[in-house]
This record gives C-alpha cells, sequence and structure tokens, in this order.
C-alpha cells in the first residue's frame, strides 16, 4: 500500500477543517464515539448541524481563538492508500508552517472561498507550492452553496487563478480544479447532485487516481550514510555496513559508487534489510549497503553512483524561507543542516527580496525577517553533497539552525 | 490463549514458530501495511543514536511501544539495540504486561531499566489518588522525569501516535522538552522534509516519536506481517468486569469499587494497554489477529475512547502534555 502526503491551504474561513472533517466523515475513518462527542460540541455551541471543523481544531488555545494555529496531522485511508494530510494554517503570520507542513507533500489541495475568489492568500499559497516544486496541485472551489452553485462564478475563479498561477508555476506541474461544498458533501467523495454542470471528478475519486510512482521520475541515485553499523560480534566479527536512508534513485548490488567527499571508489556488495539481501532499493528505503572493498565512509558522507556524481559545494546559492523572529543578516553565521550532514556556514551576501504576491525582487536588502523569502550566498566550512532543489528536490534542500537557541529559523533550496 | 506467549520471530529463530501461528500469517511481504512507515521509523532509530549520547526507549509493554522494540531491532541489525528499555512501573500495572516485558527483554538482549512509582510515592515526592477514580497515571510522570535526570537521558523514544488524540496530532517527530519536561505547543521547531534537529542546551531533552505517521491499523497490520508477539490480554478472554460509566473496568486489588459495583464474568479484550485502573475492557471474541483487526475496521470506539484518563476533560491530553506526559 502506498501513502500520499498532502498539504491543505486556505485563509481563515475557507472552511479546510471542515473539508478534511467531511473527508474524514465521508471515508468513514470516524468513529462512533468522536461523532457523540462532536454532536454535543455542537450543540454547545449552538450549531444545528454536525460542526466537522471540530475534529480536527485541536489545541487549547485555537478553540479561544477559532483558528488553526500549527501543523496537524491526519490520516484516513481507502482501500487503495493510505492518506496524510497537513492541515497548515492559512493566516500571514504562520507561513513558515505552511512551508514546513507541505514540504513532504506531493498534492497542495488549496481552498478557495466561492464568494470571495482568489485573494492574496491563495496565491502564496499557491508560491509556496511552486517553490516547493509540489508536482500537484488542486484548487478546491469551497462553499458553492453559497453562490448557488454558479458556473460562472466558477470559470470566473479559475480565470483568475490561472492568470496568477501562469507567473509562478513549473513545467510538468499539474493544476486542477473542483467546485465543492464541505458543508454539504458536495463533490468531496461523490459526485455532487447540486453541480450537475461539472464534468470533473470529485475530490477523493482525484486524489485516488494520482499516480505517485510517474511522480518519482528518473532522479541521480543519492544515499547518505547515516550510521556505520559494526557489530564486533563472533557471528559478525568484520562486518562493516552503513546504514541510510536512499534520498533518491535507485542502488543495485554490483553497481559502481563513488564515496564523497573523499572520491574513493568501490562497488556495492550487498543492500541489506534486517539480514534480509535485496537485489536494488529506491528512494525512501532504509537499507543497510556493504561494500566490496575496504574504503573510509563515516556518518555525514554519500555513496551517490559513479555515473551520476555531484559536485561538493561550499559556496551555495540558495533561496530562504525565513522561520525565526530573529532576522537573519548578511555575515552571521548559522549550522547549515543538509539530510544528515551538517557543517558550519556563513551568509556571505544578501542578495534579494521576493515579494510574493507582486512578484517583484528587490535587491536592496538588509535583513530577512520571519516569513519573508529571499535569496542568499553561504559559505560552508565542510562540503554539503546537495543537488539543485529545482533538478532533485529530495537532495536539494537544507536549514539552518541557530549556533545559540539550537532553533530551525530557515530552510533553503540550492538554486 | 491465557498467559502464553507467542516468540517473536528473528530471522534465525524462525524454526521456534508453532505451525498454529504459521497458518495464520498469509503474504507478509505484499501485505497492506505501507512500508514506507517502517523505513521512516528506522531512520528516525538511526538518527537518535547518531544525534544523542543517552538514548532510551520508554517501554510500556503495550503494542506501540512493543513495535518501537521491533523497530529498533532492524535499524541496528547486526548490532544489537543500543539503547535500555525504560519501564516505570506504575504498580498496577496488568501481570500479563510485566510477564511480556522480561521475556521481550531476555529475547532481544536489550538492557531493561525499571523505576518504580511507589518508590516516588514513599519519598513524598506524589500522593496516591483518593476516591473510586483514583489511579496512578498522573503520578508516573514524576517517577519519569526522575529516572531521566538519574540517568541523564538526552533522548526518549515513545510510541506515541498523532492519530491518537487531538493533541498529538500537531506533536513533532523530535519534541523538544524543558527541564521540567513541559511541551509547548507554540515554541515547536519546525521540521522539513525529513531533516531532523536534535541540538539541545544544557538542561533539555528530546521525546522522540518514530511511529508518528502510523494508525492503530497501521501498528496491527504491521504485527501481523511481522508477525510480531503481544501480550495475551489483547485477545479475547474471561475476566471479572465491573460496569462503570457504560466501560467495562478490570476488578482488582487496586480498583476503588462502590458498595453496588459487582464483579461479574465477561468475555473481553483490552484495545489498549495501560494500568488496570485506567484501561478499559471491550467485549470481544477476536482470538487472533485477523479478528483484532476486524474489529478495528468497524470500530464503533476509538482507541483512546477506552482510556478513562483521557475522559477527565475534553483537554486532558493537552494538559498533561504540558505537565511532561509522554
Amino acid at each position: 500500500m502506498d501513502i500520499l502526503r498532502i498539504a491543505t491551504a486556505g485563509s481563515v474561513d475557507d472552511g479546510k477543517s471542515t473539508l478534511i472533517g467531511r473527508l474524514l466523515y465521508e471515508t468513514n475513518s470516524i468513529t462512533r464515539d468522536k461523532i457523540e462527542a462532536l454532536e454535543s460540541a455542537s450543540k454547545r455551541k449552538g450549531l444545528d448541524f454536525l460542526d466537522l471543523s471540530l475534529l480536527t481544531d485541536g489545541l487549547i488555545a485555537e478553540r479561544e481563538q477559532g483558528i488553526t494555529i500549527d501543523v496537524a496531522n491526519i490520516y484516513f485511508s481507502t482501500p487503495k492508500r493510505k492518506y496524510i494530510i497537513a492541515d497548515t494554517p492559512g493566516h500571514f503570520e504562520y507561513t513558515r508552517n505552511m512551508v514546513t507542513g507541505a514540504s513532504n507533500t506531493k498534492v497542495s489541495m488549496i481552498l478557495v472561498d466561492a464568494r470571495n475568489g482568489v485573494l492574496e492568500q491563495t496565491f502564496r499559497h499557491f508560491f509556496i507550492s511552486s517553490m516547493l516544486r509540489i508536482p500537484k496541485v488542486i484548487v478546491c472551489v469551497n462553499k458553492m452553496d453559497l453562490v448557488g452553485y454558479s458556473q460562472e462564478r466558477f470559470n470566473e475563479i479559475v480565470t483568475d487563478f490561472k492568470r496568477l498561477a501562469d507567473k509562478v508555476s513549473f513545467e510538468g506541474q499539474e493544476i486542477s480544479f473542483i467546485p465543492i461544498s464541505s458543508l454539504y458533501g458536495q463533490n468531496i467523495t461523490t459526485q455532487s447532485e447540486e453541480i450537475t454542470w461539472y464534468e470533473g471528478k470529485p475530490l477523493l475519486e482525484e486524489l485516488e487516481n494520482i499516480d505517485i510512482e510517474s511522480m518519482n521520475v528518473k532522479l541521480p541515485a543519492r544515499f547518505p550514510v547515516q550510521f556505520v553499523v559494526r557489530p564486533k560480534t563472533e557471528e559478525f566479527h568484520d562486518y562493516r555496513g552503513y546504514a541510510g536512508k536512499i534520498s533518491s534513485g535507485t542502488f543495485k548490488t554490483g553497481d559502481e559508487i563513488t564515496v564523497l567527499p573523499t572520491g574513493q571508489t568501490s562497488k556495492i556488495a550487498t543492500i541489506e534489510k534486517f539480514g534480509q539481501k535485496l537485489q536494488s532499493a529506491g528512494a525512501k528505503e532504509s537499507v543497510v549497503i556493504t561494500l566490496e572493498t575496504d574504503v573510509d565512509v563515516s556518518r555525514g558522507n554519500m555513496l551517490v553512483k559513479t555515473t551520476s556524481q555531484l559536485q561538493p559545494l561550499k559556496e551555495i546559492k540558495a533561496r530562504i524561507c525565513w522561520m525565526d523572529s530573529q532576522a537573519l543578516t548578511s555575515g552571521k553565521n548559522y549550522i547549515l543542516q543538509h539530510g544528515i550532514n551538517d557543517s558550519k556556514s556563513k551568509i556571505v551576501s544578501l542578495n534579494s527580496k521576493i515579494d510574493v504576491v507582486n512578484q517583484e525582487t528587490s535587491t536592496e536588502v538588509s535583513e530577512l525577517k520571519l516569513n519573508e523569502i529571499g535569496e542568499v550566498t553561504l559559505k560552508t566550512a565542510k562540503p554539503i553533497f546537495a543537488d539543485k532543489y529545482e533538478y532533485n528536490p529530495s537532495n536539494g534542500a537544507f536549514i539552518l539552525v541557530d549556533e545559540f537557541s539550537h532553533s530551525t529559523v530557515g530552510v533553503g533550496f540550492v538554486l | 490463549m491465557g498467559g502464553s506467549l507467542l516468540y517473536i520471530l528473528l530471522p534465525k529463530a524462525m524454526s521456534s514458530l508453532s505451525d498454529i501461528t504459521k497458518s495464520k500469517i498469509s503474504s507478509a511481504k505484499h501485505g497492506i501495511f505501507p512500508r514506507e512507515l517502517e523505513d521512516e521509523a528506522i531512520y528516525i532509530m538511526r538518527e537518535v543514536v547518531a544525534q544523542f549520547e543517552k538514548p532510551a526507549l520508554l517501554f510500556s509493554g503495550g503494542k506501540d511501544s512493543i513495535t518501537l522494540v521491533r523497530l529498533a531491532q532492524k535499524a541496528f541489525y547486526p548490532g544489537k539495540i543500543p539503547f535500555p528499555l525504560l519501564h516505570v512501573d506504575t504498580g498496577h500495572n496488568f501481570p500479563e504486561t510485566i510477564e511480556f516485558r522480561d521475556w521481550l527483554a531476555k529475547e532481544t538482549g536489550a538492557e531493561l531499566i525499571v523505576r518504580y512509582v511507589q518508590d516516588s510515592i514513599n519519598q513524598g515526592k506524589v500522593k496516591e489518588e483518593t476516591g473510586k477514580y483514583a489511579s496512578r497515571n498522573a503520578l508516573q510522570t514524576v517517577t519519569l522525569l526522575d529516572a531521566i535526570e538519574e540517568f541523564k537521558f538526552d533522548a526518549c523514544i515513545g510510541g506515541a501516535r498523532r492519530d491518537e488524540e487531538k493533541a498529538r496530532a500537531k506533536e513533532r517527530i523530535f519534541s523538544v522538552r524543558d527541564d521540567f519536561g513541559q511541551w509547548d505547543a507554540k515554541r515547536q521547531r519546525p521540521e522539513l522534509f525529513d531533516m531532523l534537529n536534535g541540538r539541545i542546551s544544557i538542561g533539555e531533552n528530546v521525546r522522540v516519536f518514530p511511529i508518528s505517521n502510523w494508525t492503530e491499523l497501521d501498528v496491527w497490520n504491521y504485527i501481523k506481517e511481522e508477525e510480531m508477539a503481544i501480550p495475551s490480554i489483547y485477545y479475547s478472554h474471561k475476566r471479572q468486569v465491573i460496569e462503570r460509566d457504560g466501560m467495562l473496568w478490570a476488578d482488582s486489588e487496586y480498583l476503588n469499587k462502590e458498595a453496588d459495583e459487582i464483579p461479574f464474568e465477561e468475555t473481553v479484550r483490552f484495545r489498549t494497554v495501560g494500568d488496570m485502573t485506567c484501561t478499559a475492557a471491550v467485549q470481544s471474541e477476536a482470538v487472533e489477529l485477523d479478528d483484532i483487526i476486524g474489529e478495528i475496521l468497524s470500530a464503533e470506539i476509538s482507541e483512546r475512547g477506552a482510556r478513562i484518563d483521557d475522559k477527565r476533560s475534553e483537554a486532558a491530553m493537552e494538559k498533561r502534555k504540558q505537565q511532561g506526559y509522554f
């Protein structure tokens, strides 16, 4: 069974929590005791319908403010696949959460209120989805019931959205539009009876039909070494295996590999999973690789196929999304963590800042504040084995960590 | 099932699998458990050992922590599990859980550390609750924090899952706690892609949740496909119970019964395993894993719906988390 990870986004009151609640409800993912709790909570709020948004609005602070303040992960499955929804907040102050929630996903679900149409926030979410190279975007035009299920209104919104999307979409990104009503369950899991003019699929069917395999197009083989396994027991006296999770591509036994940064070469002797020997292993698999010859490999090194090498970087140009209340400035030092490898780094220059909404880049910039996006040049103390994010997203991102607070303060995408 | 145990299957122990157990297993490698979840959990386990000096695995004897032990075995194979299992024994555990715990530690060769809530009570650090709902569930936080301090554990691996409860849906995989074990939902570090930042300051420690993205059903499917042993109380058995608040409570010397709460025999199993005083039983005829999975698929009641500790208030879990629980 495969897993499809989805990020949701929408402005406050777009009905995102209701939509997710609806998906859970209609896929029978909610148990009777939870529905009963929902009924009594809805009644307490003076509502005469099931407030499905209460299912996901978790924290005490949220209930007080009536908004979602952090990334929440929600799970449901169908006989075909398991779904993980990263429910991320829609208001401006929490852009960092949106990037966080969307960082692992293959699908971005953007909500638009049919009455309000495409807002600044809608575009911001689309921009982030594209910056993260999310291959599939589903625009749910919600609250269609409040515009009389009007086809004209829907088409207007589609046109508006496309006009904005043309500026930042990338080749191969797929965008689809679905008119829905979360409150009345229109076009969520079944074809709407109200929206007869819509010829596309309802939301769940759209999700079920996404071909995840085809999204993992041929990428170069990258294996960051996480851990050296040396049991030193009687039985495994000379055993030396390299444990890690393949970040992209496929490795086979017999493949010629190069160790970064040393440049030593060897051949893969075995690929193992808990003692079981595999012929090959692909992206996201946690395995142990043994090599035919003795080479010097330690944590933080990377094995790549000799046929698809990469150039270790010590000077990196990157796009940065800043996530800390203390601004990024040129000349500051941070720990750069790329996958499981890390190095001290210094911001050599802050080159530009992007005004997401107007798509304007300004080069007159002295700092990057919380939730701002810009471009920097960094220097690292040790070489980093990253690909360009655009080319290989799973090996092209890094985080910046504050040296003193140890917090994760920003995320970078190698240019 | 009685009190008998099935064996954990390491590749070399394959021959010890009974024929009955074998017949229960089908298509282990092409099952419906999403293998990506196992790969992710193993990756997290390995990061813990690489990034921390003194990790421990919080072992409760429940299916989630048993799953963690299995994942730890796999992550470091052919090496041994490189950290101890820490069990906070409330003194109110099911005897079957304790029996299983000791067997599992022996079977895997992992080091087992046990610390007792009774000791914290004797030291006057916590006070036993009174009344009919008295339980030691809240008390174990103090014993846990003391153990973390005693052994200087900097990372504690736990079996919490985000699908269990609303407050847990927002928990990170590496969750930084302060000196008092406190969790602050607003101060959480963003977790991007699969990059885990375990850097901490003195006094801080991290709770790690490798099976964050698993659901209850995923855990059961994994137990089945991996042919894992679990404590017998997860299967249907006859037991003396009382009925209270619409739930079945296991009768035991630790339960403060009222005069009209007369124990009677019922065929039950436990869907989640905590203390005898805070875990409700469900009526069940499930004698095999397939029966259990079938029950969950048609579930009438959620997993934590059988946890009396969560019922105390709607925000019960979040409040306990802020105080350092799990």
